[in-house]
């Protein structure tokens, strides 16, 4: 799995798209002073490295999954710290957990995001439900 | 947006549980789904297609469930005062927020503190996330580090 690379005007844009207007996520001067090396990411952009080890899975062609039939149900971000722009992340996914629930499955997976020291940054939790046939 | 921003940081001891703590509305329109796909990389068309949506069984254009996870955030992050200060960050999306094009949707959140650990320094902040008075997100749960 190759890293991910966090970049300061991605935090941005990120940060602009989901309302953050805090100077933290925008301004490296305000981030400096309030103790973090550069722009401080809005917690959800976690979901930005997890998504590239979920397309994964949902490309395993062993999983099964169909991409157009699958529904986001839960979301969880737990933050040893988090995410500043100059971070150089690596995502390792695994599934949780398999169910079956009246003709739907649900798929809950784990993707635990460490820095370029291996020490742990985010555990991103998504539980998404595969539609069954109609 | 109609969030304030507070001189410092909220201190646990002067917090009481069920004591709002924030609170704000967002006007998504399609211009803000577009930004967000861009943005977060996410560009499933039932985000800005209607034929699309329409043709899977939808009403229209949704917005994506982490785009209102991720403002529905933000009034608390401006209580706060720093985004650093929320260690775990969870919800569960139990109603798509259908976006019309010319109206767009408006999404309301209220935070109230859900559960106090002084020694931890630790609040749970639970959010209510409404479009038209209708919930949006269940288990809506955030537990942040107070001074």
């Amino acid at each position: 799995m190759p890293s991910y690379l966090v970049g300061r005007e991605k935090v941005r844009e990120f940060s602009a798209a989901v309302f953050a207007t805090n100077p933290i996520n925008h301004d490296p001067e305000a981030a400096r002073a309030a103790g973090y090396a550069d722009v401080v990411a809005p917690p959800t952009f976690a979901v930005v490295v997890q998504e590239a080890t979920l397309a994964q899975l949902l490309a395993e062609p062993d999983a099964g999954i169909d991409f157009t039939r699958v529904v986001h149900g839960d979301q969880r971000f737990a933050f040893s710290r988090p995410i500043v722009a100059g971070d150089e992340l690596t995502a390792t996914l695994s599934v949780v957990s398999v169910k079956s629930l009246g003709g739907h499955s649900m798929v809950t997976a784990e993707s635990t995001v460490v820095d370029s020291n291996g020490d742990h940054v985010v555990t991103a939790t998504s539980t998404l439900v595969v539609r069954g046939d109609e | 947006m109609t969030a304030i921003t507070p001189p410092s940081t909220p201190v646990l001891e002067s917090l009481e549980t069920g004591e709002i703590v924030a609170e704000s509305s967002f006007a998504l329109t399609r211009d803000a789904l577009v930004r967000y796909a861009g943005a977060s990389g996410d560009f499933n068309p039932i985000h800005y297609r209607d034929d699309v949506a329409e043709a899977v069984g939808l009403p229209g254009v949704l917005a994506h469930g982490m785009l209102t996870m991720g403002l529905a955030i933000q009034p608390v992050v401006d209580w706060l005062g720093d985004p650093g200060r929320v260690l775990d960050y969870q919800v569960r999306f139990t109603r798509p927020v259908h976006v019309e094009p010319d109206f767009g949707a408006v999404v309301t959140v209220i935070a109230k503190v859900g559960t106090l650990d002084v020694e931890a320094g630790v609040a749970r902040i639970d959010l209510t996330v409404t479009v038209n008075g209708v919930t949006v997100l269940g288990k809506a749960q955030a537990r942040v580090t107070l001074a």
